[in-house]
């Protein structure tokens, strides 16, 4: 079977605002980091290259022209896709795998600070005819979903806002961290109601940075580093768009995209054989969501097993050791590879301060956002 | 149109089943819409939508410089001094070299047409009364192949040629924003 492997990374930020640099210039300095830690010259040593974003984010109709320049991609074969990172290294995956391409790099990157109508371009991804006529930010969303969660699972809102306080706390020791803080779950439940149940500091805020990542094929990965990562099983999935006909205790496209990468990675028990998980908490509730999702607890569970310090640093089964989009902050599309940049360094043992013991086997996870339903999943290992 | 249709039509052409008139306009080939009269039987519905679609976009270190020097009426490019290309617009880094740019040169505002249009049609689809002339001008100083996307003006149409001289008309400094509009347009050197 054809190995895949993440044999650099580089990243720029993630920082709450970048006022004195293009996005070019933020993503051609992940990019020159990424290079050198995979020990690749883009121009020589590149087959090809990805780019995801979302149009409406990067504020220019057709993105993709802009993509070239500052990955050293120009005119080589270069394509930018309408996703989250992760979809675009669940391609470089793909295009490997196909045995076409050795060394594929994948790009993804937040100005988030750029976008002057935020809750405008959320409100646009709402449906034309029955949603968007009604008005309202559209986080309503968030909260609807929040209420139908809690309802059905017994989480408390004091656990959901200890998701806030532990992931904020996380990325005090994680210098690439927009957002770190020490509060207490009193400071966030006292924070106002924004879309009741949820409270203001559950809300993580945009965060602008890049972040770049060389893939290859098992051969040339070895051949380059001495920890290559390997990509053991990627999934992904996106469920109705109607508000009235989905799932709102649960994120079955998780489910379905865990299902699916673990099925290819043989994990049958994610419990015991995942160290540790990135997963989405661009609000705090989603986290949990999230875990239960990924099957790395049962249902209703995750609550508890927060309280009881499980998915911190030092616990059973830590999740969001980076801080997640609470604490890092919310990159936009470029999330997914902010959280597969913490399991790459966690399994590396590069992650310093905040470092998980024995970390062999890893899961990243992303959602799109309000008010999607799109998410993915990649299996990380340090072994092939 | 698929190709046993263009073979029918050719051969009926040749027939003279069909018949070409020289004097064919294009209005005559505007294809079926709707019309307003559809629109006001509500023969189709529709959800009149508009995006909140705003953007401020962060000008980074070259482009910010380049337009600071624009609003003191220069025009300033990056060199790298590997290829040894004078890059404007000015970047920080070269894109074919992939490394960093080395210093900051000032270029002419002059230079000569490398191609040009005569727009008829404006942003709105609509037929102009006096053209626009969009331009790519490859600027003195400036590697050959770079330069500044402009308009000409001052100057007949007709007599817009490649490789014309031309030279940067630019708003008074009071009127100048750090903006590529501060310079009004291209106009020929007589
Ligand atoms: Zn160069």
């Amino acid at each position: 079977m054809l190995e895949v492997a993440i044999i650099g990374v580089g990243w720029a930020g993630s920082k709450s605002c970048t006022p004195d640099l293009s996005f070019q210039e933020m993503v051609y300095e992940a990019a020159v980091k990424a290079y050198a830690d995979a020990n690749v010259n883009p121009q020589v040593d590149v087959d090809a290259f990805i780019s995801a974003d979302e149009d409406y984010w990067a504020g220019y109709s057709i993105f993709e022209e802009y993509v070239p320049d500052q990955l050293g991609a120009v005119l080589k074969p270069t394509w930018h896709i309408t996703g989250d990172g992760l979809h675009a290294l669940i391609n470089a995956y793909m295009m490997i795998r196909s045995n076409l391409f050795e060394v594929v790099v994948v790009e993804s990157h937040s100005k988030a600070s750029d976008i002057l109508s935020y809750a405008g371009i959320i409100q646009h991804a709402t449906d034309p005819v029955y949603v968007k006529p009604l008005g309202g930010h559209p986080f309503y969303i968030a909260g609807l979903e929040m209420r139908r969660y809690l309802y059905e699972t017994g989480v408390s809102e004091e656990q959901c806002a200890q998701v806030v306080v532990k992931n904020k706390r996380n990325a005090i020791f994680n210098p690439n961290a927009a957002y770190p803080a020490e509060l207490t779950v009193e400071d966030v439940l006292n924070s106002p109601y924004v879309f009741s149940p949820l409270k203001a500091l559950e809300v993580s805020s945009t965060a602008e940075g890049a972040i770049v990542m060389v893939l290859a094929s098992g051969d040339v990965a070895r051949r380059l580093t001495d920890v290559p990562i390997w990509v053991r099983g990627v999934g992904w999935a996106i469920d109705t768009p109607n508000l009235d006909g989905r799932d709102w205790g649960r994120a079955v496209y998780v489910e379905v995209a865990a299902d699916m990468a673990y099925k290819m990675a043989g994990i049958t028990n994610p419990r015991r054989q995942i160290h540790v998980a990135e997963v989405d908490d661009k609000f705090s509730y989603k986290e949990l969501q999230h875990v239960e999702a990924l099957r790395l607890c049962t249902r209703g569970e995750a609550g508890e097993l927060l309280e009881a310090g499980s998915f911190y640093v030092n616990g059973e089964l830590p999740v969001n050791p980076s801080g997640g989009c609470l604490g890092v902050g919310n990159l936009l599309e470029a999330c997914g590879l902010s959280r597969a940049l913490e399991v790459v360094l966690q399994l590396r043992g590069q992650a310093q301060g905040r470092q998980v013991e024995d970390a062999k086997v890893g899961v990243a996870q992303t959602w799109r956002g309000i008010p999607t339903t799109s998410g993915a999943v990649v299996v990380l290992s340090t072994e092939g | 149109m698929g190709r046993a249709h263009a073979k029918e039509l050719s051969r009926s052409y040749a027939k003279g089943v069909i018949k070409v008139s020289s004097k064919f306009k294009a209005e005559d080939f505007k294809g079926i819409a709707l019309s307003e009269e559809d629109f006001k039987e509500k023969k189709v519905i529709f959800s009149d939508i508009r995006a909140k679609a705003y953007y401020a976009w962060t000008a980074g270190v070259a482009i910010s410089r380049f337009l600071s020097e624009l609003k003191e009426g220069k025009i300033i490019a990056r060199k790298c001094n590997k290829c040894g290309r004078v890059l404007i617009p000015p970047r920080m880094f070269c894109e074919l070299c992939y490394r960093p740019t080395d210093e900051w040169v000032y270029v002419k505002d002059t230079g000569r047409v490398n191609t040009f249009s005569i727009a008829w049609i404006g942003v709105n689809a609509s037929r102009l009364k006096e053209p626009l002339i969009p331009a790519v001008i490859e600027i003195d100083g400036a590697s050959p192949g770079m330069g500044i996307y402009h308009m000409l003006g001052e100057v007949d149409p007709a007599e817009v040629r490649i490789g014309m001289n031309v030279q940067a008309v630019w708003k008074p400094k009071e009127e100048r924003k750090g903006c590529i509009t501060d310079i009004k347009y291209f106009k020929p050197i007589k």
